[in-house]
Formats: C-alpha cells, sequence, structure tokens
C-alpha cells in the first residue's frame, strides 16, 4: 500500500518537475543574459532522485509480492525465482514504460552534466526538447498505464509472469534495448536544437557522436539478446524471423548506422548537415512508432502486451506530434548548405553510398512491416509479409552493398592512391569469387546468385582482415567494427545455405536413422521444479566417426499461468549448433521430434560482439 | 516557394499515415486460440459450494442448451465488472450457467454472491486451480462456451465486455 503510493505520488512530482524545468527553459531562452542554468541541474537532479523512489517501489513491490499494486498481481507470482520477479518490474507494459522514463531522465541529466561548455541557447534548447519528449511519457504513463494502480481486497496470490518471458537473456534485453532507444532521444533534441541556434558544425557533430555510438552500441547488443532469446526459448530453430517487432527494433538500428557514418563526414567536410538532421530525427521518430507498434496491439506478434486502444491512440497522438514539430522546425529553420564541395571518389562518396544502401534496407523493412496495416485498411484485405519478402529484397542488393562496404572503407579521406587501391581489390575480389565457386563445386550447385553472395561476403571479409591487420592504428574500432560485420554476413550465410533440419515421429526407445548419423530416444523422466513441471527426454546421437552427443530437451508446464513451453537443448561448438525440440502429440506416445545442425552459429553472436566492442572503443576514443 | 510545396506534401503524407494508423487502431486484434476450438470437455471432478456432491464433467450439460462455464473469484477485481453481464445473460432460457470459482475461500465466495447475485445454476469448486488449468485457463476471469454436442465453440479470455456480450447474444440465437 505504503509503497504503491509513494511511487504513485514521487511519479506526479517528477511530473510538476518536468513542467517546473520546461518554464525555466523558455524563461532562459527569452532571457538570454541571465543564468539559470544550476536551477536547470538541480530541478533536473531532483526529478532523477524522485524517478529513481518511484521506480524502487515498483521494484520493491515486486520482491515482496505486494499484490496490492495490480502490476504486481497481473505478472508476479510468490512462487516465482528471486531473478524473475526483479525482471517482472519490467517484463510488462506498465513497468517497462516507468523504466523507460527512468532512463530517459538518466540521459538527461547526463547530458547536462557532460556537455555543461556548450552554448547556452543550444543547451537550453536540447533541454526543452527532452523534457518535452519526458512530459509525454509521463502522461502517457499515469493516464493509461499507471504502474502503482491499487486493487481492493487484496488477493492472495498474482497471476504470474508469461513463462515465455522467464529467461535470462530477456529479463536484460528490454533495458538494454530501452537504453538504446532513449539514447536516440538525446539525438533528436540535440539535433533540433542545433537546428535552431544554427549550431550545426564539425564541433557539434564530435560531441553528438559520443550519444549516437552509445545508443547504437545498446541498440545492438539489445537486438541481439532478443535474437538469442529466440533462438533458445521459442524453440523455432531460427534467430531472426522478420517478426514486426524485431524489424521495429532494426528500423532505428538501420537509420543510426547510417547516422554515425554521415557524422564523420560533418566532421571533416561541413558537409551533409541536412541530411544528418533528418536521419537524428528519423531514428528517435521510429523508435517511438516501434513502441507505438508494439505497445497499441495493431500488430499481431509474439511479443504484444495486452492490447488497449486508448494507449494505441495517445502514442499515435505523441508520435505524430514530435514529427510535425521536427518538420516545422526543420523546415523553418534549415538552410540549404552554400559551398557544397564537389564530391570526389573518397570516403566521403562511400558513406554517401552506405547511406544510401541504409535507407533502401530501411524502406524494405518498414514497408514490409507496415504493408500489411496499410492494406487492411484500404482494401479490408489481411496478408502477412513474410521472411521470403525481406531476404529477395535485401539479398539482391546485398551484392553491390559488401562490394562496396569492402572498397570504399578502403579510400582515404581527401586523395587516394587510386590505382593501388583498385588492383589490390580486383586481386581481392578474384580470390573470393574463385573461393566461392570451389566451395559450391565442391557441395553441388546452389545456384549463381547464391554463389555471388557468398563471393561478396568473402570479398569483403578478406577485404576487413586485409584492413584490420594494416599497421597504422587510425580508425582501428572502425575496422573492428566492420570485420565483426563481414563475419556476420559470412556466418549467417554459412548458416543458412548449409543448415540441415529433420523432423520425425520418435516414441520412447525408437531410433531414427539420417544419412551420416541415428538418434536414439533413450528415455523420459518428470521432476518437479520450483514454479514449473518439466518433462525431459533423452535422446543419444550417434554418428558416423564415433561421436556420441546426448541431448536433453525439456516440456515445461508452468503452473502460473499455466502454459507449456518445449525448451530446445543446443550444443554449442565452434563449428555447428545441434539443436533439438520436441513436443507431445495428442492422444498418442509420440513424440514430435525436431533435429536441426546449424553451422557457425555461435558466430552470428561473437560477431554482433565483435561490432558493437568497435563501437565501444569509439566511443571511449571520442572520451579523451 | 518549392521549399513550401515540399513542406506541404510531406505534412500530408504523415497526416494521411496518421489516419490509417488511426483507423487500423479501432479494429479489434483479439483472437481466441484455435487449437482449443472444436475440442470436447475434458474430465473433471469437482465439489459443489454449498454441499459436497462430487460433480464430473457429464453432469454440468443439459439437454438442447448451450453451456457458459465462467471462471470466477470473489479476489479478481474484473470479475465484478463481468458480473453485471452474466446476471443479464443469467435470463436467456438457452443457456445453462456454470460457475467455477477459482482459489478462493468458501466465506468470501458466499459474501460476493450474495452482495452482487447469483446467476449461476451449478457453482464448482477448484480451490487449489488445477482444474481451471486443465480447462486451458490463464487467469481468472475467463470464459468457456459449449454447445450441445459438449463442444468448445468459444473461448473468451478476460472479462466479458460489451462486445463479446453481444457475441454470446448472438450464439443464443
Amino acid at each position: 500500500m505504503i509503497l504503491s503510493q509513494i511511487g504513485y505520488y514521487s511519479l506526479i512530482f517528477v511530473l510538476a518537475i518536468s513542467i517546473l524545468i520546461l518554464f525555466f527553459c523558455f524563461k532562459q531562452l527569452k532571457f538570454l543574459n541571465k543564468n539559470y542554468y544550476s536551477n536547470l541541474i538541480n530541478l533536473n537532479f531532483l526529478q532523477f532522485l524522485l524517478v529513481v523512489i518511484s521506480f524502487f517501489s515498483l521494484i520493491f513491490s515486486f520482491l515482496n509480492s505486494q499484490f496490492i499494486n495490480k502490476t504486481v498481481y497481473e505478472n508476479s507470482h510468490t512462487t516465482k525465482p528471486f531473478f524473475y520477479k526483479l525482471s517482472g518490474t519490467w517484463g510488462n507494459h506498465e513497468g517497462s514504460l516507468l523504466l523507460w522514463i527512468l532512463v530517459l531522465i538518466i540521459f538527461c541529466l547526463l547530458f547536462l552534466f557532460t556537455s555543461q561548455k556548450k552554448e547556452k541557447k543550444y543547451l537550453t534548447l536540447t533541454l526543452l526538447f527532452q523534457q518535452i519528449i519526458i512530459l509525454g511519457f509521463l502522461i502517457f504513463t499515469l493516464v493509461t498505464s499507471n504502474p502503482f494502480d491499487i486493487i481492493f481486497p487484496i488477493p492472495n496470490e498474482g497471476l504470474g509472469l508469461n513463462p515465455i518471458l522467464q529467461d535470462p537473456a530477456l529479463a536484460v534485453h528490454p533495458p538494454i534495448l530501452y537504453i538504446g532507444y532513449v539514447g536516440c532521444s538525446i539525438i533528436f533534441s540535440s539535433s533540433l536544437a542545433a537546428l535552431i541556434s544554427q549550431n550545426i558544425n564539425g564541433n557539434w557533430a564530435s560531441h553528438i557522436k559520443k550519444w549516437a555510438i552509445i545508443s547504437w552500441i545498446f541498440l545492438t547488443v539489445g537486438i541481439m539478446l532478443g535474437s538469442i532469446w529466440a533462438y533458445y526459448e521459442l524453440g523455432w530453430g531460427g534467430f531472426w524471423f522478420w517478426d514486426p517487432v524485431e524489424n521495429v527494433s532494426l528500423m532505428p538500428w538501420l537509420t543510426l548506422t547510417a547516422l554515425i557514418h554521415s557524422l564523420a563526414v560533418i566532421e571533416k567536410k561541413s558537409q551533409l548537415k541536412g541530411w544528418v538532421i533528418i536521419l537524428s530525427i528519423s531514428t528517435f521518430v521510429l523508435s517511438v512508432a516501434g513502441t507505438f507498434l508494439v505497445r497499441s496491439g495493431i500488430l499481431n506478434s509474439i511479443h504484444t502486451f495486452a492490447n488497449d486502444p486508448q494507449r494505441g491512440i495517445f502514442i499515435l497522438i505523441f508520435l505524430f506530434l514530435l514529427i510535425f514539430l521536427s518538420l516545422v522546425i526543420f523546415f523553418k529553420f534549415h538552410k540549404q548548405d552554400l559551398n557544397i564541395n564537389k564530391i570526389t571518389l573518397t570516403n566521403d562518396l562511400s558513406i554517401l553510398i552506405n547511406n544510401w544502401f541504409m535507407m533502401y534496407f530501411l524502406s524494405v523493412v518498414l514497408i514490409g512491416t507496415i504493408y500489411p496495416i496499410f492494406l487492411e485498411v484500404i482494401n479490408d484485405t489481411k496478408i502477412s509479409v513474410g521472411p521470403p519478402f525481406f531476404n529477395k529484397l535485401i539479398s539482391i542488393f546485398l551484392i553491390p552493398f559488401l562490394l562496396f562496404m569492402g572498397f570504399g572503407a578502403s579510400l582515404g579521406w581527401l586523395k587516394s592512391n587510386f590505382q593501388k587501391i583498385y588492383f589490390q581489390n580486383v586481386v581481392l575480389f578474384f580470390i573470393s569469387i574463385t573461393i566461392s565457386s570451389y566451395l559450391f563445386l565442391f557441395i553441388g550447385d546452389k545456384g549463381l546468385f547464391l554463389s555471388l553472395i557468398m563471393g561478396g561476403s568473402i570479398y569483403l571479409f578478406l577485404a576487413t582482415i586485409r584492413d584490420l591487420i594494416k599497421r597504422n592504428k587510425q580508425n582501428l574500432s572502425q575496422r573492428i567494427s566492420h570485420f565483426g560485420f563481414s563475419l556476420l554476413v559470412l556466418s549467417i550465410l554459412f548458416n543458412s545455405i548449409f543448415s540441415e533440419e529433420y523432423n520425425f515421429n520418435l516414441s520412447v526407445g525408437e531410433k531414427f536413422k539420417l544419412e551420416k548419423e541415428s538418434i536414439f530416444f533413450k528415455n523420459i523422466s518428470m521432476t518437479n521444479d520450483k514454479n514449473f513441471k518439466k518433462v525431459e527426454g533423452v535422446f543419444l546421437i550417434k554418428s558416423n566417426n564415433n561421436k556420441d552427443i546426448i541431448l536433453k530437451p525439456q516440456l515445461r508446464i508452468y503452473n502460473q499461468p499455466v502454459i507449456i513451453t518445449s525448451e530446445a537443448d543446443i550444443l554449442s561448438t565452434l563449428y555447428s549448433d545441434n539443436f533439438i525440440v520436441m513436443n507431445k502429440i495428442d492422444d498418442s506416445n509420440m513424440f514430435n521430434i525436431r533435429y536441426q545442425k546449424k553451422p557457425l552459429m555461435i558466430w552470428i553472436w561473437i560477431s554482433t560482439i565483435i561490432i558493437a566492442l568497435g563501437g565501444t572503443l569509439t566511443f571511449f576514443k571520442y572520451r579523451k | 516557394m518549392s521549399s513550401k510545396i515540399k513542406f506541404i506534401s510531406i505534412f500530408c503524407f504523415f497526416v494521411f499515415c496518421f489516419f490509417i494508423f488511426f483507423q487500423s487502431l479501432k479494429e479489434s486484434k483479439k483472437y481466441t486460440p484455435k487449437a482449443l476450438m472444436d475440442k470436447k470437455i475434458i474430465n473433471f471432478k469437482m465439489k459443489q459450494l454449498d454441499s459436497d456432491e462430487i460433480i464430473t464433467e457429464k453432469d454440468i450439460f443439459e439437454i438442447n442448451k448451450i453451456t457458459l462455464l465462467n471462471i470466477w473469484s470473489s479476489w479478481c477485481l474484473p470479475c465484478r465488472e463481468e458480473h453485471k453481464y452474466l446476471t443479464e445473460l443469467k435470463m436467456n432460457t438457452r443457456l445453462n450457467m456454470v460457475g467455477i470459482n477459482y482459489k478462493d475461500k468458501k466465506k468470501n465466495a458466499q459474501n460476493f454472491l450474495s452482495e452482487f447475485g447469483n446467476p449461476y445454476s451449478l457453482i464448482l469448486v477448484d480451490d487449489d486451480g488445477k482444474n481451471s488449468i486443465n480447462f486451458g485457463a490463464y487467469g481468472v476471469p475467463e470464459t468457456f462456451i459449449y454447445n450441445s454436442k459438449k463442444k468448445l465453440i468459444k473461448k473468451i479470455v478476460g472479462p466479458i465486455d460489451l462486445k463479446t456480450f453481444n457475441e454470446i447474444k448472438n450464439i443464443l440465437k
């Protein structure tokens, strides 16, 4: 009771302070010669303290299972392990919004502390926009999804957290992704502020690049964690399904990636200003649009939380207010660059090309995700856009993209020794085409198209390795990220081309023979765990070279709420993953078994970590 | 001048998007899991609320009537909201309403019924929630509708609202 009230009232105070800060911001803008800066920092700090209190009172409500709180009642249960009680705090709509606000305010405070030396007008404007965003989310939370609603009489027991969400990767996935999204809000506010105060220059670019990179790192890791969860928990045997919610997290990542590259151009040459602003705005707008699509229930997806049209309409209005606000500001304050230098065949051209590709990929993902919504409204037909659409449209452009990426990154900023680079790349290209065709000759015909993609990615891989082992330390972080990316593309390709999948029914004691292996269903056992019943099957996989593997997939019957999930068992090695999942067939003693071999699976995660690592290095370089 | 045209056209584009999304929000995306549909009712044994008589799945159906199985609890807030609809459905002679009292104390359950009225012809007790789980319920309240052949024809997760209430009425027509 008391916890809920503390949480609720501190949240209201946070709202009041937010309005107060807005007031001081306007005052500061009006009287630029006066200094309200210390006031603003103090208020922000107070706001931060209050939101922390609010957040912790929700956490404690969850940890103590205080079912008087509706959010706790709906999403927790006394038998839940400590870790999932904790992650239950943000595993639901209300709590995750509170987390979002917390991160927003923390970032706002960090921004104020780290950029005190900047121009006053620019700072105040950034703060102003940031507080508008905070205010929007606060009102949304308090009006439509208050995490501190109270139920009376107090229920004895909660309804439980959805078991699919009870997974370590997923417990940390939302906070990390949120940090990424919220970081984009700083970029958004700051770029609008810089636009109004006519402050867009190399200095600003280096300043904002830190925030872009931080958000980018967290987005990358957050997307990866979601993907790991899908692979291990959902038991579908894949890591990316082009699910609308996955797409929604990918879209800001694409624009942010383009933004980071374009910021480098502004830093060095003061070009592409308008473009950078558009990217900054669209990154955050896409993040909020993502929230809208996930939270309103407008899309059917495994991630959609409880559907509540009122919530949807609120975010929709907020989203379009942001869009219209930025449109007006952009058209009012943006002036065309007067002295456009000719773009030459140097690094900035390759960055421009990179941006075009990113925009292409973005539009494919965007259209694939929201096209069904448009069609349903206009034409009243229901369609679902599946992986074939995305795979086809993206893979076609992947070939030139891979080639440009390998080639472009090796160009210098100002002048390049064109002939030498040209020669090197052509040699590398031929080497990779040869490797790729040999590979395909070896395993049999898989078509010209695949061998071209393979050739392209091998080329990129070789080119990034060549760049990586160059002596000079310049751009080391970029080279690491590019190397990681090429590794990622290569492992995804190998993974999708050489995966094997077998689907069959077995009962205990039976054997199933494959070409090179045999799978023996040894036995089955049932045990009780803390919050679920576990049915575990033991499978012995014998291969011709006498390496035996034992895999133990499970069926879990959770007790609160009752949901049956199948847990895959996966043996990961550096070369490949062996993946097995079983499902009970109704009215018989047979089980449906899905056995998969996925080559280089673990490299998908490793390469993503390498990509993020490159970003981290850049970040520390910029901190100096 | 061209900048103005650009602005207006982009503006119009976003206004258009806004209305599409707005329209789409109005259409509900709720749906019932298909897996349970057309399945026969599971076997169970439960006590009655007011007596110790044991009831099985055979006893709850009445000839030529549609059976509505409602899982409720006195501590469940949404159950109170849906109660008015259940009370109204009670008037319908083609409907046979059975309640399952989920993880509740007998006294609280009886107080609840005396306060809000008893719409059920039969109330079963499920103290540990196991039977509701077997039904495939996610929580309280939840409503299962069986046709006269004892097959599931509708499942409502969460409280009955005006829309689902009308759907039930349509089934009864």
